[in-house]
């Protein structure tokens, strides 16, 4: 991959800046040392390294903005980061970077249950989000797979989705503030506790722009009081078209489902192998379905999915009938990228979107290019929204294994916007997919896009030779 | 009045003065009065270009009537989910409705306009045709300029087509109504009502009947479950079926609970912080109501400053904001219709605005004066 040229005058002064960032900030939070600075090469896009100039771990706003003001004077570049699941290279470093990582300012600073947010700074884990208000019966809904790990920050930066945004919406859906430091050293508070913004939408712009327009102080989340149940069922069909019909039925029969998940056939049996889930390994595709309310509700919404399931001929159909069977469907298919890489060390995730009604000839494609490369696939998906993961297994040792898998996903990518689809649902552009962009923008369209990068960042010094094309 | 998108694009490239930029001028009296040569309207570019119910996706030109649009949905079961307010009449676009980002009470459950804008067609200063987004439900690909063209009123590029997400009209609606003594009351049973685990979708208050209504909408059985669970926890609480439902949160979405009034302002604040706001505009000798659990203000009377300074005030107290959505034209002329930015934003707004358009001709100073 090519990446942007480290600048000479940045590369030379290492020591002065680095000496620059020292004064301003606590001994513990400047990193300079080749062997300390080694777990920031890389994110979860771990095919692409490189050791950053340094990294700083500020902890207060006040640090942030001198952080970037010195970085600005000093025409640094600067990575901001989060916890580093970035599936896209979003938080991946240059050789003439500071990288800016959010995970000592993580702490929860307010929770109202009355007005119902939850105000907290970026280095406050997904989960830790919804286990600070658990107790109360409240949630904070999107739930990235990383939700372990990833952070409140970089699930702004990157707009992050999950399983149950089918319901519940994105990350955007579910934030009324920020604030966010700009390259300047300004700080912005967009929105507040308060729905909707009067003027533009500037909490909107800056969700999703993957660090491109300023770093994340503090984020201001709707929380949602939890239903009163929830339950998951299976169901294995023949074909990853019946499942794709089925998938269109449920949804035409109005009934939205709190999760509409998808396997494919290596999918199924890499998750079953690792969560003994019951998945069912004689079907050639999985769905699975999960209803919310009562004990009653889930039982009639059961009975009426069912029901259409059946008009598919499926292979198998189970309800989970305990919380624990629940949950050991949801470890599978949370786990399954983990699971996946059991069976091949190193896979690429795709995340792709198309049209739903395009799925069972989308994956019939998927499946004739996975022969065409000689490299194996295992597609997991949000069917309910058309938000694809094929996981394409290649083996990192082998270089003409890594081009061609990059190749093969470049062309499902292409297939996803030819099919009325977009590159990326819910991981981000990053720099694994910058260079496709023009696949589904016109020229004018990127301008548009780079002339509103440089309103906030004339000197393209935040996380650039991301998003947009070198 | 163009009669296509081509066509349009071409007048914004011959344009050499200000363009008054509407669907059918609606909304022509919310927020300033725009001073402009020559009207440019969407109004001929109508049609709905792309339907796909078991997709959840709509796409329509923008010219095409909002009405047309619903009756459309309704004929497959399904609407749109942000429940835009049809208190500017049964003329209103969907593009206008988008550049206003106008939605009603189902907003507090089921997300504004902007949470369902799935992709844009847009004519920007220059003249060029740019498409942000795109038919599909999940999409994080470059910057969401769709989000920055939803609520911004024609002032950053001329809306040509919208794709919306929509969902299925639910089997069945009910209503708890529940009587209180005043506005802090109402908060507490609307508090109580959407920090249940039964879903409510909406959760307004009606100062002139003291009672506030609590509305579910799911599968008939789950209806009436709910309903019963929520209203159980409220002395005196009765249910409204599935009609009487529909009709009431049809004129909480219209205002029609508000007299004809020279003047009406909307508000949005912390749920919590409602009582305060209307008290505010009693005070002042408007008459109002909550909506959003309390988070939404309606306010009308009389268009004078110092009702229009409680208003902000009241709002600014409480870290929210207002629109000023009706009034005559120079009292709009005259005061802040929307809150006034911090000055590090205000500098960022206006450099956004030369990237878009660059000879400022679109509806310049619809949302402020400068």
């Amino acid at each position: 991959m090519k990446q942007l040229d480290p600048k000479p005058e940045v590369m030379a002064r290492r020591a002065e800046i680095v000496a620059g960032l020292r004064r301003m900030l606590p001994a513990r939070a400047v990193i300079a040392e080749a062997v300390s600075l080694k777990p920031y090469e890389t994110d979860a896009l771990t095919a692409y390294r490189q050791v950053p100039l340094a990294v700083v771990l500020p902890e207060d706003e006040a640090q942030v903005v001198e952080i970037l003001k010195f970085c600005a004077a000093e025409g640094v570049r600067v990575i901001p980061r989060g916890a580093g699941t970035s599936l896209s290279g979003g938080a991946l470093p240059l050789a003439d970077s500071v990288v800016v990582g959010m995970m000592r300012m993580n702490r929860i600073l307010e929770i109202n249950y009355a007005d119902r947010y939850a105000v907290v700074q970026p280095g406050v884990t997904n989960i830790g989000i919804t286990a600070a208000v658990a107790d109360a019966g409240y949630f904070y809904a999107p739930d990235p797979s990383s939700q372990l790990a990833c952070m409140i920050g970089g699930n702004v930066g990157m707009n992050s989705g999950g399983a149950h945004c089918l319901k519940y919406g994105v990350t955007a859906n579910n934030l009324l503030g920020l604030r966010l430091v700009t390259i300047d050293g300004e700080v912005l508070e967009i929105g507040g506790t308060h729905c909707d913004a009067a003027g533009y939408d500037w909490l909107g712009l800056i969700t999703g722009s993957e660090g491109q327009l300023g770093i994340l102080t503090e984020v201001t989340v709707r929380i949602l009081h939890a239903p009163e149940g929830a339950r998951a069922m299976l169901a294995g069909f023949a074909s990853n078209e019946i499942a794709g019909d089925c998938v269109a039925a449920i949804i035409a029969s109005g009934i939205i489902p709190v999760a509409l998940e998808f396997m494919d056939r290596p999918a199924i049996h890499a998750c079953e192998d690792f969560a003994h889930a019951g998945y069912p390994l004689d079907a050639q595709a999985l769905l699975i379905i999960e209803v919310e309310g009562s004990e009653d509700e889930q039982a009639d919404m059961l009975g009426r999915l069912r029901g259409i399931c059946a008009r598919f001929a499926p292979v198998s159909m189970r309800v989970a009938e305990t919380a624990e069977e629940s949950a050991a469907i949801w470890k599978g298919r949370k786990g399954a990228f983990g699971a996946v890489g059991r069976i091949s060390p190193d896979y690429l995730c795709m995340d792709g979107v198309i049209p739903t009604s395009r799925l069972g000839e989308v994956l019939r494609r998927i499946g004739e290019m996975s022969e065409a490369y000689g490299l194996r696939v295992a597609n997991i998906f949000h069917a309910g929204d058309g938000n694809l993961h094929p996981l394409i297994m290649y083996d990192a040792n082998d270089p003409a294994s890594f081009a061609k898998a990059e190749a093969f996903g470049a062309e499902i990518l292409a297939l996803c916007v030819a099919a009325g689809g977009c590159l990326t649902g819910e991981h981000g552009v990053g720099v694994e997919k910058r260079e496709l962009m023009p696949v589904q923008f016109s020229a004018a369209e990127i301008a548009q896009m780079r002339a509103v990068k440089d309103v906030f960042d004339p000197q393209w010094l935040l996380n650039p030779a991301k998003v947009f094309p070198l | 009045m163009p009669r296509d998108e081509a066509e349009l694009a071409e007048m914004v490239r011959e344009a050499r003065e200000p363009l008054l930029v509407q669907g059918n001028g609606t909304k022509v009296g919310m927020l300033r009065p725009v001073r402009a040569a020559q009207v440019l309207s969407t109004a001929g570019l109508s049609g709905i270009t792309l339907y796909s119910p078991s997709e959840l996706v709509i796409r329509a030109r923008a010219g095409t009537r909002l009405a047309e649009i619903e009756t459309v949905l309704a004929e497959h079961g399904q609407q749109l989910i942000a429940e835009p307010s049809h208190l500017f009449g049964e003329g209103q676009t969907l593009g206008g409705v988008v550049a206003a980002n106008l939605s009603g009470p189902r907003r507090i459950s089921g997300g504004a306009m902007r949470d369902h804008v799935l992709g844009v067609r847009a004519v920007n200063g220059s003249g060029e045709i740019l498409n942000f987004g795109g038919r599909v439900l999940k999409n994080v690909t470059g910057l969401d300029i769709g989000k920055l063209l939803t609520g911004s009123f024609g002032t950053l590029a001329v809306l040509t087509e919208v794709t919306m997400k929509v969902l299925p009209v639910a089997e069945a609606t009910g209503t708890v109504v529940v009587p209180v003594e005043d506005a802090q009351a109402a908060v507490v049973v609307m508090s109580a009502g959407l920090g249940s685990p039964y879903s409510a979708s909406g959760a307004a208050y009606l100062p002139g009947c003291s009672q506030v209504f609590l509305r579910i909408e799911e599968f008939a059985e789950s209806v009436v479950y709910r309903c019963a669970k929520l209203g159980g926890q409220f002395a005196g609480a009765a249910v409204l079926g599935t009609d009487e439902s529909k009709v009431l949160w049809r004129g909480l979405r219209d205002c029609e609970y508000l007299g004809d009034c020279e003047a009406l302002w909307r508000v949005s604040v912390r749920p919590s912080a409602g009582p305060g706001v209307l008290a505010a505009g009693a005070a002042a000798g408007l008459s109002g109501f909550l909506d959003w659990g309390g988070g939404l203000v309606w306010l009308s009377g009389a268009a004078t400053r110092e009702a229009h300074e409680s208003v902000c005030a009241a709002a600014r107290a409480a870290g929210g904001v207002w629109w000023l959505m009706r009034g005559p034209e120079d009292f709009r002329a005259a005061v802040e219709v929307i809150p006034r930015e911090a000055p590090a934003l205000a500098v960022l707004r206006r450099r956004l605005v030369e990237k878009f358009d660059p000879r400022g001709i679109f509806n310049p100073q619809k949302m402020r004066t400068a």
